[in-house]
């Protein structure tokens, strides 16, 4: 790709992670969450993929399966903590501590100690959904990058 | 007024997809053609759970005592796009593996099961 | 004669959809609403979150995100096995 195309994608590369890991991170306050901000953090592994062409993507095959890995273990090791009531119950609402703060009803700015088990469970999800999209992105450029070019 | 046309446009989406999956040769139509379909029904699905004159069901800065817009059907429409997304990389993993072998990319011309 | 036949499916296909889908229950007024209603009203005191769609999605119905985490993850295996580049 042209210069221009390079010097914006190395510049704009950061911006999105970041923004990919606030949606995250708010995900029980704003609209957003896991799933969607792992598909956001993953747009910018195609747009390196783009900008730069196949050899750059060349040994990231296994680090991103193993973020997968871990993202799907952590998901479901949290869903082990509240055992005392059911499988996936959310027993660190309300409850002091990290994440342990109650929340007043009705309309209020929002407060990011809240929400029990549900941050971390966004973490996870958010690790294996930019895990998985990120490898099936490199599996297809590093199938099509030896054609004959 | 409005009536029922949002769920008609979403009949109609469906429909072109479908038209795509039917009258098309080339692979890469007929996979355009099913991710069309998949939108419709996501499209429907969260058409369904709205309430007039509600707002987004979040707490934050919610403006006071007003009705909400119903929260499950996006809830389940969020699994179903993800699972939408699984599907088209295997297909479009497919159809790499078939240009690959047999140089074409033609529905009418890959009718051989071996080989 | 198959893009005959193929066409009237079509067009009876078309037909029934466009008529199912006009005559639903009114854009704007849902029936069925008493789970909803009771996701809205309780979710912040048991599960403390401000996001109701969040808290369905990873607390009331967990067990939904488990199978799709799942499903992503054998969608991965399948494309890993697709794409692998055999030593001639």
């Amino acid at each position: 790709m042209s210069v221009v195309v390079r010097t914006v994608a190395r510049i704009l590369v950061p911006v999105i992670l970041v923004f990919g890991g606030y949606v995250i991170l708010h995900g029980h306050l704003t609209p957003g969450g896991g799933f969607q901000g792992g598909a956001v953090a993953a747009s910018a592994v195609a747009l390196v993929l783009v900008a730069f062409g196949a050899p750059s993507v060349k040994g990231l095959k296994s680090p991103f399966s193993t973020l997968e890995d871990l993202g799907g273990v952590a998901f479901v090791v949290l869903g082990f903590v509240g055992l005392g009531f059911t499988f996936f119950a959310n027993s660190l609402a309300g409850m002091g501590g990290l994440f342990g703060s109650p929340v007043p009803t009705g309309p209020n700015p929002g407060y990011l100690n809240t929400a029990g088990t549900l941050p971390l469970m966004n973490w996870a999800v958010g690790f294996k959904v930019l895990g998985g999209l990120g490898a099936v992105m490199v599996l297809f450029g590093l199938f099509g990058g030896d054609d004959d070019r | 007024m409005i009536g029922n046309t949002p769920f008609a446009v979403c009949m109609v989406l469906v429909l072109l997809g479908l038209w795509a999956l039917l009258f098309r040769r080339n692979l890469i139509k007929i996979v355009i053609g099913i991710k069309l379909i998949e939108n419709g029904v996501n499209l429907y699905l969260v058409a369904t759970g709205y309430v007039r004159g509600g707002i987004v069901p979040i707490y934050t800065y919610a403006p006071p005592d007003a009705t909400m817009v119903l929260p499950t059907p996006q809830a389940l429409t969020l699994t179903s796009i993800v699972i939408g997304l699984a599907t088209t990389a295997l297909m479009l993993a497919f159809v790499v593996v078939i240009h690959r072998h047999k140089k074409t990319l033609d529905g009418c011309k890959v009718t051989e099961l071996s080989g | 004669m198959k893009r005959w036949v193929t066409l009237a499916a079509f067009l009876v296909v078309a037909g029934c959809l466009l008529l199912g889908g006009s005559r639903m229950r009114p854009f704007g007024a849902p029936r069925f609403d008493l789970m909803d209603r009771y996701f809205n009203t309780w979710s912040q005191e048991e599960v403390a979150a401000n996001n109701v769609v969040t808290a369905i999605v990873f607390d009331y119905r967990g067990y939904d995100t488990l199978g799709e985490a799942t499903v992503l993850f054998t969608a991965v295996i399948g494309v890993a096995l697709i794409l692998r580049r055999l030593r001639r």
